[in-house]
């Protein structure tokens, strides 16, 4: 365990054995074999190559993760490769240079093999008319849709044709229309005037998700993208097809026309609907979240993530999120509450009283620390980050308290969703808050209520009541500190109640099913007087402990990376973009 | 350096001949034509191109032009419009195939400094800036234009109907193999 951290441990692949080949005349080494979409080595393409040499080359079907279709053209390039004498030995040019003979076609980069000594011209004069003819065909029957179509401004047919397109149509008649506003499935708009007919959703759906459920009917100019009769398009990874869609004709139902694209400000994150932990883009505008994306990390998630982390997100812009810190006013009333003149007066009292964090925060602090050894429990939740779970290790140590939190789980598939629902599971376990076997304290936290013996429980995003703590084992403890950011059961009980944030409102890492450690970022301010969990409880541990630690994320994470073994040699910096999978 | 001031002469020092000279202007104003405009009770003639407030304008069959694309609100110098687009479930538009139309349209007139980017912007020619120049409020929500407002005093801009032709089209080729 208290082996530093490494990331993603794979076999030692064999040594590919490396070409040398010449991009725009800049030579650059490339290896032989290179990982397929499916992660199988097949000859290096060329535009493979062209990755490598960091050159741009403008392509519709060819997708890194999918299979070839080569169907678009738009990769055309022009290449040359040694020319060989008649004792198969390589001609030399009188300078001593290789003689290079230049292929008299043009061959597509996505499915043309490198070999030794190739040359690759991408900007000739010829490509560059090569990929006009490609666009103007492509043009001819697009709709030009832009001003009310969702995919404006991350439209690669807007952008090649700016780049690598002519400025005029030359075409003067009718163009052919196809059906528009298709409902294609569940969450899936499609609109048929506008597709390229790249495919690249046919073989996502075929290959990747194995429900092979879309095709091409008609023939020539009325090609026209469908779903199967009798098949709906409605598999778990739909929305994906909407991210690979070049042009504006696979939509977003959920996304539809709700927001422009380059109005959305792009934040990092991670999804906190199962343990898979996808990396994401938070699309936010104005402190409203509009839509998730998946993130590329082939790690975790490859540049795919499932529709329903996708669309949940919408309850945390929800009107009913805890905004303030809140005492309560009836039963074992705290000295911050109102007193309860208002039902002397006939009215109905007023169940909770606004307070300040500072107020809030020190009272909870005196009666934790003049509370008796084993009588305090915390149910935090593993869904918290592993910053706040290792705060609340601290308190757990310095009170005593026993502790667990809650598992949830649920369906799985082999793709990508995890049979486990909490995002932080290994989080909770590593920092020793929740049990072995998660979820084994809480008869003992419930016993322990019923005796008597625990008075006083913290709870952190969690309804305890649905867990077997009911409401009348909760009327019977001391104190009842509860933070959350719905309202709900347990929240109504609460002698304090202290307004939390969703992930998207604060920083912090995750620790996924495969103990791989990945930070998130800030996309939304909280509402009203909500607090990032770890923010306040840096406050509560250094009131109930005396240990000051650090109040910035990243500080905090260094410190917890040092005194938590499983982190051990992790910083915040060198988590990166993409994590670190740690042994868990 | 010190620039020494030259002393007056008899003439100057006696100021008449400069007295006469100033009448002599005033007199002759007396007898040309007038050119302060009584304003506001006399109003300007606004020159034509004249660049007033923007307004949303409808097309010859009285629809709602905008589209909701929301280029003139990203190309706005002062940010002073704000829409609202109809997401999907909002109203449908005046003009089916068009697909959408915004929910709501702001202008803030306070902000606005009539630099006519968003007509130049707007794909669908639906905003001009129009000669209204005079823009008076008692407060300033008065002085942010709604959608409903803005339409009221764009008026009717006829122009190219690209939706309706491509709808026409379209129907024409009805009859063509293209059954899903």
């Amino acid at each position: 365990m208290s082996t530093a951290a490494t990331t993603e441990t794979k076999p030692a692949p064999a040594a590919i054995e490396k070409i040398m080949v010449k991009v725009d005349g800049r030579e650059i080494e490339v290896p032989r074999l290179m990982a397929d979409w499916s992660g199988k080595l097949t000859p290096t393409t060329m535009i493979q190559a062209c990755e490598l040499a960091k050159t741009d080359v403008p392509h519709y079907c060819y997708h890194p993760k999918l299979p070839i279709a080569g169907n678009c053209r738009m990769c055309l390039v022009e290449f040359g490769t040694p020319a060989l004498g008649p004792d198969r030995k390589p001609i030399l040019n009188p300078d001593g240079t290789t003689k290079i003979a230049k292929s008299p076609r043009p061959a597509i980069a996505c499915a043309t093999p490198v070999s030794p000594g190739m040359e690759i011209y991408t900007n000739t004069p010829g490509v560059k008319q090569m990929r006009e003819g490609v666009l103007e065909f492509l043009l001819i029957n697009h709709p030009l849709d832009c001003p009310i179509c969702d995919q404006a401004g991350e439209c690669k047919l807007q952008e090649y044709s700016v780049d690598y397109g002519q400025s005029a149509s030359r075409f003067v008649e009718a163009k052919v229309h196809k059906p528009k506003v298709v409902d294609l499935g569940p969450r899936i708009m499609l609109d048929d005037e506008r597709c390229i007919l790249c495919t690249r959703c046919i073989r996502f759906t075929k290959d990747i998700v194995g429900d092979d459920a879309l095709g091409i009917v008609n023939r020539g100019s009325f090609n026209t993208l469908t779903a199967f009769p009798g098949k709906a398009f409605d598999n778990n990874y739909t929305l994906n097809t909407v991210d690979i869609c070049p042009v504006g004709a696979l939509t977003s139902k959920d996304f539809r026309f709700q927001m422009r694209v380059w109005f959305l400000k792009e934040t990092r994150s991670v999804c906190t609907s199962c343990a898979t932990g996808c990396n994401i883009l938070i699309g936010s505008r104005e402190e409203k979240i509009y839509r998730y994306t998946p993130r590329e990390n082939d790690a975790v998630n490859g540049p795919w993530m499932c529709d329903y982390g996708r669309l949940n997100y919408k309850w945390i812009g929800r009107a009913d999120r805890l905004k303030d810190v809140l005492v309560r006013n009836v039963g074992q009333a705290s000295s911050l509450s109102h007193s309860q003149e208002k039902s002397e007066t006939g009215r109905m009292p007023v169940l909770h009283s606004k307070v300040t964090w500072t107020a809030a925060l020190s009272e909870i602090a005196d009666k934790l620390k003049n509370a008796p050894a084993g009588s305090v429990a915390i149910v935090a939740s593993a869904r918290q980050t592993n910053e706040e779970l290792w705060l609340i290790s601290k308190l757990k140590a310095k009170l005593g308290a026993i502790s667990d939190s809650i598992s949830r789980t649920g369906a799985g598939d082999k793709l990508l969703v995890s049979t486990d629902k909490n995002p932080n599971t290994n989080g909770a376990q590593l920092t020793g808050v929740a049990a072995n076997s998660m979820g084994t304290n809480l008869p003992k936290i419930a016993d322990g209520i019923r005796t008597g013996k625990i008075r006083t429980l913290i709870v952190f995003g969690e309804d305890v009541t649905r867990h077997g703590i009911g409401v009348d084992l909760l009327g019977k403890l001391e104190t009842l500190i509860v933070s959350d950011i719905l309202p709900n059961a347990t929240t109504e009980l609460a002698h304090y109640l202290l307004p939390g944030c969703a992930h998207a409102e604060k920083r912090g890492t995750f620790t996924n099913t495969k103990g791989r450690v990945q930070k998130f970022m800030k996309a939304v301010e909280p509402p009203g007087d909500a607090r990032p969990e770890w923010e306040f409880l840096h406050d509560l541990v250094y009131n109930v402990t005396g240990q000051d630690g650090f109040l910035t994320i990243e500080g905090l994470f260094n410190e917890m990376a040092q005194d938590v073994p499983a982190f051990n040699g992790l910083t915040w910096a060198n988590l990166g973009d993409t994590g670190v999978t740690v042994k868990t | 350096m010190i620039v020494k001031r030259k002393p007056l002469n008899f003439w100057e020092r006696l100021y008449l001949p400069a007295m006469i000279g100033g009448f002599k202007v005033t007199l002759r104003h007396f007898f040309k034509k007038k050119v302060t405009m009584q304003y506001p009770e006399e109003k300007w003639a606004v020159p034509v191109d004249y660049r007033g407030a923007p307004y949303l304008v409808r097309d010859q069959e009285g629809n709602t032009k905008c589209v909701s694309c929301q280029l003139c609100e990203f190309v706005c110098p002062p940010k002073a419009i704000k829409i609202i687009p109809p997401g999907p479930a909002g109203p449908l538009a005046d003009r089916p195939n068009a697909e959408k139309m915004p929910l709501e349209f702001e202008i803030n007139m306070l902000r606005c400094i009539f630099c006519g980017f968003c007509q130049e912007v707007c794909p669908e020619e639906a905003i001009f800036l129009q000669k209204d120049y005079s823009l008076t409020g008692t407060s300033r929500a008065e002085m942010i234009y709604n959608k409903e407002k803005l339409l009221a005093l764009g008026g009717v801009h006829g122009g190219v109907q690209k939706w309706k032709h491509k709808l026409e089209e379209a129907k024409e080729q009805e009859n063509f193999p293209v059954k899903v």
